[in-house]
């Protein structure tokens, strides 16, 4: 079970150049895809075309082929991809509904759609909130809500909806370490109990070596690495293409150039 | 980029402060407990502590966004509450978090000039500050574009550019690095540097210990609406000031850690903590 790329390339309606030239990467169910690179690589519309949402919702042209299980996004309707696959936008405001006036309703608004009886929804809600630690919140306004508060609701909405594969566009951007350290934790715990596939767009590299079971380099909308995470974390044109190696990486490099030696610390 | 070119000509840095600081939302939320902070003109300091701490409602009565329920607020030595919002506008720039709330124009030109108009720049002088402050954070090629055809992390930059240009005294920066990749934390790094090398005072809220350490003379770790630690990254980050920083959640970089491991004392970032492994080998 897979998201595959086959040949994609992606521009945008009215852009000269296309943000995807050419990706073949395979997300399989069960594990976690990092995805790093600069800023403008490609990472975000990557996200956008692995869900189908571009282009069925975003104009642009599509060329090669992307799949969920075999299901083509280009000809997929709507409701087929939202069962397919939960997104998670870069920016947490941009997702939010708009039209709930709680964030017990908004968290509830994705899998309401799926037509749920309203005692699963309950449940998943509650569980979704309970999971992210946001259960205080579910009174609270979602448009009132803290840059950090706001990206935990946007992705329990995203938990709730329990799809087969979720895709996280820096997920923890806005977390403090902790509710960092506690999305790393869940999401784990989803792909090992769901065996729910997830592809994650990181900066944060550190977070990446624990989480990864392999990851992909994008610079200029190509995929210039892809491997085994810690193989990828410790390539040494990691810095060439935009990207800060994981501390420990860092130091131990830094070290190895000044000749002395690093003792070892848990991570 | 150099200092100057970073900071540009502007001013020098202003003094801010808060003593007995409270804050009650009118949701009843009590966000800011009893805040004692004194910042020097200047001054080059971070602001961390958990998603909820009080750090960004804190910053926010510097320029008068918010006014204390309780204790009081200074800018350059007199209090927010008997000054114009539009004086605090000039004295205080304030990056907000999310970039979307702050952009409005239709075209990076016209919203970069949108602050520093307001200041009272227009015509030639207006245009070359708005080039300098595009310049500094690297959108000078975006000048005539819209800006929600920018991504993310240039829309952060922008946001910045827009207060760089207002040239205040004092300039606040809410997760600067957010979404910023490797060579976009390094021109941050490199703008708060600037503008601490003109003399500016800089206060900015981050949740990235590393680049707090290698940023900022000063942290001031939150909890609860309250200062909890507040020292040079040295301190701050020192073994003995763990169990505090734990019981807000915070790690201190790897750096001090494995310095610590070391026997080095406080090496809080990584070309400390490389100087203390050479000077010992």
């Amino acid at each position: 079970m897979t998201i595959a790329f086959e040949g994609v390339r992606y521009g945008y309606a009215g852009a000269r150049q296309p943000a995807l030239d050419g990706i073949d990467l395979v997300l399989h169910s069960g594990s976690v895809l990092g995805v790093v690179g600069a800023n403008e690589s490609g990472k975000s519309t990557l996200c956008l075309v692995a869900a189908g949402l571009a282009p069925a919702t975003i104009a642009g042209r599509l060329d090669g082929t992307v799949t969920i299980d075999g299901l083509s996004t280009a000809g997929a309707r709507p409701y087929e991809l939202a069962q397919r696959c939960g997104v998670l936008f870069q920016n947490p405001v941009t997702q939010l509904s708009g039209t709930a006036s709680t964030v017990w309703e908004e968290v509830a608004f994705a899998p309401r759609n799926l037509g749920l009886a309203l005692d699963d929804v309950v449940d998943r809600v509650e569980l979704a909130l309970a999971d992210l630690g946001i259960g205080g919140l579910a009174a609270r306004d979602p448009q009132r809500l803290s840059g950090g508060q706001a990206q935990l609701v946007a992705l329990a909405g995203v938990i709730a909806l329990r799809p087969p594969y979720l895709v996280l566009d820096e997920p923890t951007s806005q977390l403090d370490p902790r509710g960092t350290n506690l999305v790393s934790d869940i999401l784990a715990g989803l792909v090992e109990a769901t065996g729910a596939g997830i592809l994650i767009v990181e900066h944060k590299t550190d977070l990446l070596a624990r989480m990864a079971n392999r990851i992909a380099v994008l610079e200029t909308g190509r995929v210039v690495a892809e491997g085994p995470g810690k193989e990828v974390l410790a390539d040494p044109r990691l810095e060439d293409w935009g990207i800060s190696p994981p501390s420990g990486i860092r130091i131990a490099r830094a070290a190895a150039a000044a000749g002395v030696s690093v003792p070892e610390v848990a991570a | 980029m150099s200092a100057a070119e970073a900071a540009g000509p502007g001013p020098r840095g202003v003094a801010l402060a808060c003593e007995s600081v409270g804050f009650v939302y009118p949701d009843g939320t009590q966000a800011l407990e009893a805040v004692d902070l004194a910042v020097a003109p200047g001054a080059r300091v971070a602001l961390v502590g958990q998603n909820g701490s009080g750090k960004s409602t804190l910053v926010r009565h510097f320029n008068g966004l918010l006014r204390a329920t309780r204790g009081r607020v200074m800018v350059d030595g007199r209090e927010v509450g008997v000054r114009h919002v539009a004086e605090l506008a000039r004295l205080v720039g304030v990056v907000f978090q999310n970039p979307d709330r702050q952009i409005f124009s239709g075209r990076v030109r016209a919203e970069v000039a949108f602050g520093a108009r307001n200041v009272g720049l227009s015509g030639h002088a207006l245009e070359e500050r708005v080039v300098a402050a595009l310049t500094t954070v690297g959108l000078e090629s975006n000048i005539d574009d819209n800006p929600y055809d920018l991504g993310y992390s240039k829309r952060k930059l922008l946001a910045l550019a827009s207060i760089l240009a207002m040239e205040t005294p004092a300039v606040v920066l809410d997760e600067p690095t957010t979404g910023q990749d490797a060579r976009g934390v390094a021109r941050v790094q490199a703008i708060v540097a600037g503008l601490a090398s003109a003399g500016r005072t800089v206060i900015a809220i981050s949740h990235d210990m590393r680049f707090v350490a290698e940023t900022f003379e000063r942290v001031v770790v939150m909890r609860a609406g309250m200062v909890v630690l507040d020292g040079s990254p040295a301190e701050v980050f020192a073994e003995p000031s763990w169990p505090v920083l734990a019981s807000t959640y915070l790690e201190p970089p790897l750096a001090a850690r494995v310095g610590a491991a070391a026997g080095l004392g406080s090496t809080p970032s990584e070309s400390s903590l490389i100087e203390g492994l050479a000077a010992r080998a």
